[in-house]
């Protein structure tokens, strides 16, 4: 019964990796093989990294510095808003937590294809009246993207420590809202603030449909574009960025599991 | 500096003419406001766009050519495809996701597993699709490998058409499963299994008459959520089909595009109404499941 068990396991388990794993080591043989000849070459490799220039090159550049910027500009606003307002909300307006909450994962129930029919007319006043065209501006849409995740994130981080007793201590010693913010809780914070970050830059550098349909260059237009003439270059870049995520959420699994083991035993008390 | 700061706060608590309530309630502006121009407005916009007219007035234009048949054969595409990917999905997803809970808890294994499911759950995009042209496309990684069997070799169109497109979004579909559906697996308790076993059941009976009810509504709530998102996935299909528009976000980036044209009058914005009415039914019966799914949560 239990050899048997063991077994089922093994083998679902093994199949299942090999399926997720296939696609991405033929992304991996794509980009170094040419397609006509079927032979091995690094021209993609080469064209990356060998520091020459070409359009194809400057357009994905430009792409990744503009989604770059807007990962990080992504990343302030939404910790900038959230963590403040989740703080406020727990210590003083509790009624208020479960209309942030709904308000956060709304996002998750609104199709991205939905939500940007109605961005194009703010986007227009945006890029007409008060901003310019500029893609980097496509980061306000993109908090809104993250938000539930990094909801979720920040949730959980607030629910592991007692917040009432850590402000209400730190404002008796005299501290400030924003050294209470900064000095007290965001190091307490720490894993959540990390996956918060994490899953964010993953948000926004895999962001396709905004971008495409508002017509603004980001890292995955600028590789749907470079695929139409060189589908080599678009593989490497491909693999390049999705086996980074993958060693970034793995290495960030591990690094909460890591933290939790570390916390668990000794400190951590239930909050009711 | 805690001179300033107290003194700061003896100000403000000093002349306090509002109600601490009012002045808390202040410290949401912000985020509200925030949320209010780049989540409720576009929502707004969507909705009253729908029945406006170019020159402001009230129309029905979009409606009319929703319910064109072209459209909604689009329409039948989309829920179809959403189905076909969501119930393989489930399946699929649904037996990994228990194998997976029979794997020790917290080892190494199951963590990097669990994190890989979690990162694949997320990858339906272009990237995806290149992936998939590298593997089963015409120069791809199997093909070459199944060159050697002529009726095994996929065909090369395959990718830009319907079943190709359900083939790679289920490359998404299934570590969604395994990340929604494993909690509910996690929670089926061995001694149900060895009470069943006591009582003289066999493994049938286990799986008909205890786990199954009590998966069921977990399962069903899943496969809800798989079909939402099958539903409003774009990128992938965008990379993947260039030709016509096929589904309904395909239609929608159109419709988008010449919305200028003459007679297409808030289309998009009906188009757009449609996915919501479809996604908020479903999420809405998935909302209903999963507080039934509660109850037998440890």
């Amino acid at each position: 019964m239990k050899a048997r068990g063991a077994w089922f396991r093994r083998i679902v388990l093994g199949v299942a990796l090999v399926y997720f794993l296939v696609p991405l080591a033929s992304l991996a043989d794509f980009s170094v093989r040419f397609p006509l000849t079927g032979k091995v070459d690094l021209v993609a490799w080469q064209a990356l990294f060998g520091g020459g220039e070409s359009d194809k090159l400057s357009l994905l550049r430009e792409g990744l510095t503009n989604s770059l910027i807007m990962a990080v500009m992504a990343i302030v606003i939404s910790l900038g808003l959230l963590l403040p307002t989740m703080v406020l909300v727990r210590l003083r307006l509790p009624r208020m937590s479960k209309v942030v909450e709904f308000v956060c994962l709304l996002p998750l129930t609104i199709p991205a294809v939905v939500l940007v029919v109605g961005l194009a007319p703010v986007y227009l006043v945006i890029s007409t009246k008060i901003l310019d065209s500029n893609t980097i501006w496509l980061a306000f849409a993109y908090v809104i993207l993250c938000l539930p995740y990094v909801y979720r994130a920040l949730d959980s981080g607030l629910r592991a420590i007692d917040l009432k007793t850590l402000s209400e201590t730190a404002r008796s010693f005299g501290a400030s809202w924003p050294t209470v913010l900064l000095r007290v809780l965001v190091p307490n914070l720490r894993s959540a603030l990390v996956s918060s970050v994490f899953v964010t830059l993953a948000v926004v550098l895999g962001e396709f449909t905004f971008a495409r349909m508002l017509a603004r260059t980001n890292l995955q237009t600028a590789l749907f574009e470079i695929n139409l003439s060189d589908g080599q270059i678009a593989a490497a870049v491909s693999l390049l960025v999705l086996g980074g995520t993958v060693l970034l959420m793995v290495a960030l699994d591990l690094l909460v599991a890591l933290q939790e083991r570390r916390i668990r035993p000794s400190t951590r008390s239930d909050v009711s | 500096m805690t001179a300033t700061t107290t003194a700061g706060r003896d100000a403000v608590s000093a002349s306090r003419p509002v109600p601490p309530g009012m002045v808390n309630a202040l410290g949401t502006v912000p985020f509200f406001a925030y949320t209010a121009v780049f989540l409720v407005l576009p929502t707004i916009l969507v909705v009253v766009g729908a029945f406006t007219a170019r020159n402001g007035g009230f129309t029905l234009n979009g409606f009319t050519q929703v319910l064109s048949p072209r459209t909604v054969t689009i329409f039948g595409t989309s829920l179809w495809i959403s189905l076909l990917t969501a119930l393989v999905g489930a399946i699929a997803g649904g037996v990994i996701a228990y194998a997976l809970s029979l794997s020790p808890a917290g080892s190494l294994g199951r963590r990097v597993f669990t994190a890989l499911m979690s990162v694949t759950a997320q990858f339906g995009g272009v990237m995806l699709a290149f992936a998939f042209i590298a593997t089963i496309g015409i120069n791809g990684l199997v093909t070459r490998m199944l060159s050697a069997f002529p009726s095994l070799t996929p065909d090369p169109g395959f990718l830009s058409s319907l079943g190709g497109v359900a083939v790679v979004y289920c490359y998404f579909q299934i570590p969604l499963m395994v990340i929604v559906f494993l909690p509910a697996v996690e929670g089926l308790r061995p001694q149900w299994r060895e009470a069943t076993e006591n009582l003289g059941g066999t493994t049938w009976t286990y799986w008909t008459r205890v786990a199954g009810p009590i998966l069921l509504p977990s399962l069903l709530g899943s496969f809800l959520l798989l079909f939402a998102n099958a539903f409003s996935a774009f990128a992938t299909a965008a990379a993947l089909i260039s030709q016509q528009s096929v589904i309904v976000p395909l239609e929608i980036e159109s419709a988008l595009r010449n919305e200028n044209d003459l007679g297409m009058d808030a289309y998009a914005q009906a188009l757009a109404f449609g996915m919501i009415v479809v996604v908020a039914l479903v999420m809405g019966a998935y909302a209903a499941l999963m507080k039934r799914a509660a109850r037998w949560a440890p």
